[in-house]
């Protein structure tokens, strides 16, 4: 941006309230799932809570772990940036990639384990279940896949402000494209902060 | 224009915010072994709702944020809760 002429007109408030703009259809992309969950939970309770019981606790609360510090990391990279720091920067979006690789590794195993036990949408052990189970699975597999498909956006968009950052294309006076970044990651944290509860905790 | 009005989160309010929401965690991990019965489902809700908050104040910048923008992001959160009131509205009673 800074070869054109006229990129003193960039204005940052106006790039990061599209950027929210678009966070708010992901919201509602996200809420949809929400929102069929919770009529299903209250339409088949038991069915629920037995199927929830199949899910890891443990891994649900250690990727919840992960997301957090990630969260920290993306958002001091920011602070970073703004002291005229980029190497500091560069180095906490490199722990944030790693943490979102530490997520995705959780995630590999965890879904893994269900398709060993030919826990999957349209297995034959999933067409014997009640209803209900194979609602909760279905709603599983879309609202993690979902959300784990963010996350593979989130590194690549978070890979991309890295080495602008290295180019010194991002630096302490235009920095727009790692706001909006880290806000994107946020989001990200945001909605495990949901689904952790509803999928893993309550049985 | 540049970026030069922002204002700039300190590293070590970035780690308390960090640890407050490890807490919660905790808490919320806790509480549902301790089983509310019929409250478990609101008392993680209402925890992952604290933490959301947290997020979007502080990760999210929106305590520093113009007025606006966070009369918007109170606006959509509105919004969705209406949704899902709608919704149950719907389903208990059609």
């Amino acid at each position: 941006m800074s070869t054109t002429e006229h990129s003193d007109y960039i204005d940052s408030d106006t790039g990061k309230m599209g950027m929210w703009l678009f966070l708010f259809t992901e919201l509602f992309l996200f809420g949809g799932l929400f929102i069929v969950y919770a009529v299903m939970r209250t339409k088949y309770p038991e069915d629920f809570h037995q199927a929830a019981l199949e899910l890891n606790a443990f891994i649900g609360a250690t990727n919840t772990v992960v997301l957090l510090v990630s969260s920290m990391t993306v958002a001091m990279s920011l602070t970073a940036i703004q002291k005229n720091k980029p190497n500091i920067a560069i180095g906490l979006i490199f722990i944030t990639l790693i943490l979102a690789g530490v997520f995705m590794m959780n995630k590999y195993f965890e879904w893994g384990h269900k398709f060993s036990l030919h826990l999957y949408p349209g297995s034959d052990v999933m067409k014997t279940l009640p209803h209900g189970e194979i609602m909760f699975f279905g709603l599983y597999f879309m609202m993690t896949g979902l959300h784990a498909l963010h996350v593979i956006i989130g590194g690549i968009l978070l890979t991309i402000v890295m080495f602008k950052l290295k180019s010194g294309k991002i630096n302490q006076e235009h920095y727009l494209l790692q706001e909006n970044g880290a806000l994107y990651w946020h989001l990200v944290d945001l909605i495990w902060i949901f689904l952790f509860p509803l999928l893993y905790l309550i049985t | 224009m540049k970026n030069h009005d922002n204002h700039i989160s300190s590293y070590s309010l970035n780690l308390t915010v960090l640890l407050i929401l490890l807490v919660l965690t905790t808490t919320s991990v806790l509480a549902i072994k301790f089983h509310f019965g019929a409250f478990t489902v609101a008392v993680a809700l209402i925890i992952a709702s604290v933490k959301a908050a947290i997020v979007l104040t502080y990760f999210m910048h929106l305590k520093f944020e113009n007025l606006l923008l966070r009369l918007m992001v109170s606006g959509v959160f509105l919004l969705f809760a209406i949704v899902v009131v709608i919704t149950f509205i719907d389903y208990y009673f059609r």
